[in-house]
């Protein structure tokens, strides 16, 4: 009982940590992307029960908040002006 | 001196005249009534930020997920993938070799059978002139169609050039080859088939299976460009038969320069290189593999692979949105090319009565095409409209919107409210237009002739 707990607070804050990095993009496709990806991809998984299945998937989001994290600082280095609908 | 004031009065003069036309302009609008369209002017019309990207039939944006995948390739591991006697280029080579599997694996082909070329212009290349010129000798009959990009064209117009008989097969109204025709143009003399899987203006998909059970059955090679396929439809080339595919990294947000080439190796299919050099690419494709880009290109499969049906899904929802918003405020709007067996992301549209380039003017705060980028400096209409039937003047007035992974919902809505209010704008202008709305049927006309 307490390890299904664990492992739903460590979902939970995984959720909103790439959600938080993700909205950090300078470049406004890949922000939306971000965000839209992160909660498509936690509504799609959110009936995981499978034990294994819920370590990979969580693996995962891991990497992909380290890689959000990365690229978020490299877009801040080589931003362009606003898309045309952000203003 | 007098002779630049004498100048000087000229232009002043030419001013007032493009002036006074513009005010002629002004008063054609407020004599449509539309209170909206009197106050536009192109030139009051500066955009406030960067355009939103709807072209991405023309390239993809680097996915960031590619990027950071490439990212220690481009600074610390900077090893020779060929180099066989150190550690940099060992740890280089493994990466690259992990890349081709990931390609491998996309088209459910073996490893050994990817090519890494510099885009799929090069891999068309390879498979069009190297299948034909070693075969050659016996076999001097090449097929391929109407609507294919470019560079398969030209190919093509070497070898004729060379000696060789090339067939282009005609496609029907909706951008379909016939499978007869196909059957009929094979001769004991063909030695390669070369069909797209999906067109790059107008997005139809050829079936790709039946030409390949066709082509095999009558022991032809079946090569097709699937520059615009891959990574968006699901493609096998066990399933359908296909001998070689050409692949391309910027059409699937992978780096630009990179692209591959499939080469069958059971039955064997043979090419005879075009680039010689240190025999990399087991002689097909000699060069150093930049291995930056082979590593992008390989992520950028494995993500597509991975993505495929998220982003079919989502594009197929964007491309109704778009496609609704625009015929659902607009009359007289054609969708070029079947729309049944089309890849949803590339939605080319004619607009009647409007010509396609002072529509892409106006909409300058989107970036848009009329059809494929390496033709687009021309005002000629492009070969595949006219190839699938198009009257003249709706092939003038085509555009073609690119919808990819990073396109969102606001950028739709934008394009189709921006797109609207410009075809309307610009059909108030056109007199055919107000023929049109009085009940004459064009077509009936008898211009006279000069």
């Amino acid at each position: 009982m307490s390890a299904t707990h664990q492992s739903r607070r460590l979902v939970l804050s995984l959720y909103k940590d790439l959600l938080r990095e993700g909205s950090k993009f300078s470049a406004y496709n890949f922000r939306m992307y971000a965000l839209r990806r992160t909660r498509d991809a936690f509504k799609e998984n959110k009936s995981i029960t499978d034990g294994t299945l819920l370590q990979k998937s969580i693996l995962e989001a891991k990497e992909n908040l380290e890689i959000i994290r990365r690229q978020v600082i490299i877009g801040h280095l080589y931003q362009a002006d606003k898309l045309i609908i952000e203003k | 001196m007098n002779l630049s004031i004498l100048r000087l009065g000229i232009t002043n003069n030419f001013f007032r005249q493009t002036r006074i036309s513009q005010s002629v302009l002004y008063c054609r609008y407020s004599s449509s009534g539309n209170q909206k369209l009197q106050q536009f002017n192109i030139r009051d019309e500066v955009p406030d930020g960067r355009p939103l990207y709807l072209d991405a039939q023309a390239t993809t944006s680097l996915d960031p997920r590619v990027l950071d995948t490439m990212m220690p390739f481009l600074t610390n591991f900077y090893g020779n993938p060929h180099s066989r006697t150190h550690y940099y280029g060992w740890e280089t080579e493994t990466a690259v070799e992990k890349a081709r599997s990931d390609i491998a694996n996309l088209i459910g082909a073996d490893p050994k059978e990817i090519i890494f070329t510099s885009g799929a212009t090069e891999s068309n290349n390879i498979a069009v002139k190297g299948v034909g010129r070693f075969y050659g000798a016996k076999k001097k009959h090449i097929i391929t169609t109407q609507t294919e990009h470019k560079c398969v064209l030209d190919s093509c117009r070497a070898l004729e050039g060379e000696g060789f008989k090339i067939t282009y097969l005609p496609v029907d109204k909706s951008g379909l080859i016939s499978l007869e025709a196909l059957d009929k143009a094979i001769t004991p003399e063909t030695s390669l088939v070369s069909i797209m899987a999906v067109n790059n203006e107008i997005g139809v998909k050829q079936p790709m299976a039946d030409i390949g059970k066709l082509c095999r059955s009558k022991k032809v090679f079946f090569h097709t460009d699937a520059a615009q396929a891959v990574g968006k439809i699901p493609l096998n080339v066990n399933d359908m038969n296909i001998d070689l595919m050409s692949i391309s990294g910027h059409k699937i947000y992978g780096p630009k320069g990179i692209g591959a080439i499939y080469i069958r190796r059971r039955p064997r299919v043979r090419v005879e290189a075009i680039q010689s050099g240190g025999g990399q690419e087991r002689g097909i494709r000699s060069g150093t593999l930049p291995a930056p880009l082979v590593v992008g290109l390989g992520r950028a499969c494995e993500i597509a692979q991975k993505e495929m049906a998220y982003d079919h899904k989502r594009i197929e929802y964007l491309s109704k949105r778009l496609i609704d918003g625009i015929m659902g405020q607009l009359e007289h709007v054609v969708r070029n090319g079947d729309p049944e067996t089309s890849y949803p992301g590339c939605v080319n549209l004619s607009f009647a009565f409007v010509e396609g380039e002072s529509l892409l003017m106006a909409l300058k705060d989107v970036a848009l095409s009329s059809g494929s980028a390496c033709t687009s400096a021309s005002l000629e209409p492009s070969y595949v409209l006219r190839a699938i039937g198009t009257d003249e003047d709706l092939a003038h007035s085509s555009i073609r919107f690119g919808l990819g992974r990073f396109t969102t919902d606001e950028e739709v809505d934008y394009t189709i409210d921006k797109t609207v209010k410009h075809v309307s704008r610009l059909r108030e202008m056109s007199p055919l237009w107000e023929m049109v709305q009085e009940g004459i049927d064009i077509k009936t006309i008898q211009w006279s002739q000069h």
